[in-house]
């Protein structure tokens, strides 16, 4: 690690919003010295395809990298992988590694991201026994899905399904264990779930919901099958845990920053202490487009979107507008696209057929449109995206007939 | 391989040696050239690695999904010479391309 005369911009965390900030720096103009450090073996890379495109083959560890490695170099980078920061010191403005170094700051931008929640059941540690968050994760998930292996995915969230359709891809077999009545209970509404069970079903998927996971059996240290209560068990050959994410926001709590289940920040990502941010999943950030509440967004948009104002605001440019917040996953041939957030819904209003596998679901407030999902329909996607944005009355009766074209819904 | 141009919307132009199968927004990314944004890394998501296709080179390049033309349908500044760069994979034929990017992908 060069030493720096003076101190320049630290960032914690070598994730999609970290390195993204650290490239953005350069782009808009910084001078000084960056530090990008990161806790993982490799240099930034793109989270999304582990569970997509990159867990099914169609896609190289190269097309993973955020940049290429020599980037780094060439943009005066101090990219320092495989260290964590221990301790962050607001008084001194310093950051401290495990390797023992601290590192001095002028600005400190926390990008650590969160890590996959554990099951803390018997058997949790059996080899076989994974979670998905990782490039070194998913390259074990990788390895062990071929034709006679069955996965048992727990949790029927995006990532798990997202796991399953790659498992059936790559000719396992999968099944999926969830606690609610329905999958995608937590991030979704109807007919939205329904048509993912069935899409899944359809393809060899099975489902077991309203089940209690109650550990793991195995032989040899592996793991054999996951346990239910009422004395059933599922039998596997890996175990897919996917139940949601803890935020990584210990050491910013530790160190006396303003906290809530995830660093507190402004609208431009500032943190409770003028010379910090905080960006990417481990932020809790207002939401300008919902009335400014605060909320946890987890997707890349939002990784891009606090980096881009941190080194906004940094480098003294003025910060871009706010984005109306979206996301997406990839399942078999079916490309979900989520635009806004379903705030203060009183209804929702379905446009298209599920049973072609083409068609959005608008979550509305009245006449105004809060927040859509669209599968295979992106003029609905990008359409809804404007409305949510520019907060405009739309005639129902236009956005539930499919032949009047989204164009004209938004003109 | 092919020799591609990318010109900023200011006029800043970038020749790079793009490798084939790469998609010719991989090619900008990788290179650190500004003005491709591609927030969501090539999945036809997000419509930020909209570039302006040289005319000359229309034909070679190919005509865009049904996907790729709803997402361009609702992207700001189209022309009829848009296309979303992470839809156009690099091969031999494609050397010599000229691509020129809008003045904002957001």
């Amino acid at each position: 690690m060069s030493q720096q005369a003076a101190p320049g911009v630290v960032i914690v965390g070598a994730g999609h919003a970290g390195g993204t900030a650290a490239a953005l720096l350069r782009q808009y103009g910084y001078e000084g010295a960056i530090t990008l450090i990161g806790d993982e073996p490799i240099a930034p890379y793109q989270r999304p395809p582990l569970s997509k495109a990159w867990l099914k083959g169609e896609a190289d560890a190269d097309s993973l990298a955020l940049k290429p490695l020599s980037f780094y170099a060439e943009a005066r980078i101090d990219l320092v992988m495989g260290n964590a920061a221990t301790a962050i010191d607001l008084t001194a403005k310093t950051v401290s590694l495990a390797s023992g170094d601290a590192i001095p700051y002028a600005h400190l931008i926390i990008a650590t991201g969160a890590r996959a929640r554990p099951l803390p059941l018997p058997g949790a540690d059996l080899k076989g026994v994974l979670s998905l968050r990782s490039a070194a994760d998913a390259e074990e998930l990788k390895a062990a899905l071929r034709p006679g292996k069955r996965l048992a995915v727990i949790g029927g969230g995006y990532i798990g399904l997202e796991a399953a359709a790659s498992a059936r891809a790559l000719g396992a077999d999968a099944v999926v264990l969830e606690r609610e009545e329905r999958i995608l209970a937590r991030v979704a509404k109807e007919p939205l779930c329904s048509f993912f069970a069935d899409y899944h079903t359809a393809r060899g998927v099975v489902f077991e919901t309203k089940v209690d996971v109650e550990g793991f059996e195995g032989a040899d240290g592996h793991v054999t099958a996951v346990k239910l209560s009422g004395d059933r068990t599922i039998p596997c050959d890996i175990a897919l845990v996917a139940v949601g994410l803890i935020r990584n926001d210990d050491i910013a709590k530790a160190a006396g920053l303003a906290t809530n289940n995830g660093v507190v920040v402004d609208e431009n990502a500032r943190a409770s202490d003028p010379a910090v941010f905080a960006i990417g999943d481990v932020a809790h950030r207002p939401m300008p487009h919902y009335d400014g509440r605060m909320f946890w967004l987890e997707s890349v948009a939002n990784a891009l979107e606090q980096a881009r104002h941190a080194a906004s605001v940094i480098t003294g440019r003025p910060p871009p507008a706010h984005e109306v917040t979206w996301n997406w996953s990839d399942q078999y041939d079916l490309k979900l696209q989520i635009a806004g957030m379903p705030f203060d819904v009183d209804a929702t209003l379905v446009r298209g057929d599920p049973a072609q596998a083409k068609f959005a679901v608008f979550h509305l407030k009245g006449d105004v449109i809060q927040a859509v999902e669209a599968v295979n329909a992106p003029a609905e996607f990008m359409a809804g995206r404007q409305l949510i944005g520019q907060k405009k009355r739309v005639s129902l009766e236009k956005l539930a007939d499919p032949t009047v074209s989204m164009k004209e819904v938004a003109a | 391989m092919a020799k591609i141009t990318y010109v900023e919307h200011n006029g800043t132009e970038h020749v790079i040696d793009v490798k084939n199968g790469l998609s010719v927004m991989e090619g900008a990314i990788k290179n650190n050239i500004p003005g491709i944004d591609a927030d969501c890394g090539g999945a036809c998501a997000c419509a930020t690695c909209h570039v302006y296709v040289d005319e000359a080179w229309k034909d070679k390049t190919g005509a865009p999904s049904a996907m790729e033309e709803s997402m361009l349908d609702f992207a700001e500044n189209v022309e009829p010479n848009s296309r979303l760069s992470c839809q156009i994979k690099v091969t031999d034929e494609l050397d010599g391309l000229k691509v020129t990017m809008p003045e904002s992908q957001h």
